[in-house]
Order: C-alpha cells, then structure tokens, then sequence
C-alpha cells in the first residue's frame, strides 16, 4: 500500500498518540501533522505522555497547530470503553512500546490506524508493524524532520 | 495503567519484548490465557501486540504492562477475583 491511498476519504476525526519524546522529531512532526490536519477542517486530539504533551503544548502557545491534548492512558482507556473513537489514529512508533500501542489502538478503534515510524530502529519497528498489519509511513532518522515531512504530505491526501 | 503502582507487585523482568514475555509465561506459568489488546485487567487496559499471553499460578497473575518510554515489563500480582475473572472471560491455552 502506498501513503498517497491509506487514507480513502477525507476525516471528520484525527487522534496522534505520542509516546516518549525521546526522539526529537517526534514533537515538531506532531505539530506539523496536526496543523495540516486542523487546516483540512478535520478535529485532532493529540494523546501523550505528561512530556510529550508539555512540548506541544509549550511550542504552541495559542494553540495554533494543536487540538484538544489527552493523557495517553485515558484516551486509550475512553477508547476501550467506547467513550471515543477517531476515523483515523496516527500513532507515533520508535520503540517497540509505540509497536504495542498501535497494535492496541488497531484491536479497540474502528477507524483507520497510522503507525508513523522514525528514529534509529525503523526496520525492526517496521517488520513488526507487518506482523500486525499496520500500515506505516517511516522515515529513519531521529533529528531531521524533512524525510518524515515528506511521508506524512503523501499520507495527507484523500479522494474528496 | 496508572493505578499499576497501588498494586502490590513483583517485577520479574524489565525491558522485554512482547515475544520474550510470552515464551517466560508459556514456560513458567501452570495456567496460560491470551487476551486481545484493549482487555482490562485490573480495571485498566492492557497494552500490548497480540496475542498477549497471561499465566495465572493458583491467585498470582503473570501478565505484560507496557509503559511508553520504559518498555515492557513482565508482572506478578496476585489477586483471586482478577484471576476468576481471567479464567471466565480469556481465552484459555493451558489448564
């Protein structure tokens, strides 16, 4: 599957699931990933850790590019119970925690899962995305934020 | 899992992959059970690539719990209605 037809029709609802900031793109493709999706008049909620969140949250004072912000364990919890759900879910991978909570949000969403895969280890984090059959778009590398812009613009288009 | 540290538990391992936690409770554990993610044990959801394998001894429960920046551990609790509640609605592998 190509980035360019992941996504089938346009969302009415986004949900990006940040997990540790360890790696310093995570934050500004976040933020970038939210804006465009906000300027296609789709509703985001971004869910992350408490730091993952504060960065977000700093970066964006007005809340320019961001939505409404959500601990990462309660998103998943309001999910499971079916309090929420989001025709799409970007869920952010690094380490194998990011493999496990996209497989989690594939088994309790009914909409379409995103794993966006970055950092040092994308071809491990890729092959298990496989197992699970979650699509991907990856980008290796931990501090240029290009590569991945690039994947997430090819992601970000849809039939009508 | 945020109610996790109220529970009094055993870590047996940390930083472990899924597949690694699975094989030490196919290997350890007297009662096996696999739950899909999105299952609540403990009243919370447990994270995880399916199929998540959980082995129950008598009331103590060995079971996977996921944290974003600190990887899997492999837990033991132990806890009689959690494990009757496992038994009836989990997918039993080993009795």
């Amino acid at each position: 599957m190509s980035e360019k037809n992941i996504i089938q029709k346009k969302p009415d609802s986004a949900l990006l699931l940040l997990g540790c900031p360890q790696v310093p793109i995570q934050t500004s493709a976040a933020l970038y990933l939210s804006g465009m999706l906000r300027r296609n008049n789709v509703d985001v909620t971004i869910a992350g850790t408490k730091s993952a969140r504060a960065l977000v949250e700093m970066a964006d004072i007005d809340a320019q590019y961001t939505g409404k912000l959500q601990d990462i364990d309660r998103i998943i919890d309001h999910m499971s119970d079916g309090d929420f759900d989001a025709d799409v879910s970007f869920v952010f991978v690094h380490n194998e925690a990011g493999v496990a909570y996209a497989a989690t949000v594939q088994a309790i969403s009914s909409g379409n899962v995103i794993a966006v895969v970055f950092g040092s280890e994308t071809q491990a984090r890729t092959s298990e995305l496989d197992e699970i059959g979650c699509p991907a778009v990856t980008a290796q590398g931990s501090h240029n934020p290009l590569p991945l812009k690039r994947k997430i613009d090819g992601v970000l288009s849809w039939d009508a | 899992m945020g109610c996790i540290e109220k529970l009094n538990y055993e870590v047996i391992d940390k930083h472990i992959s899924f597949k690694e936690g699975a094989t030490y409770v196919s290997k350890n554990c007297s009662e096996i059970y696999e739950v899909e993610p999105g299952f609540k044990l403990f009243d919370k959801v447990i994270i995880g690539i399916p199929p998540i394998r959980i082995g129950i001894d008598g009331d103590v429960i060995t079971f996977p719990f996921t944290k974003p920046c600190y990887g899997t551990f492999l837990l033991r609790v132990s806890d009689a209605e959690e494990a009757d509640m496992l038994r009836r609605k989990a997918k039993m592998i080993k009795h």
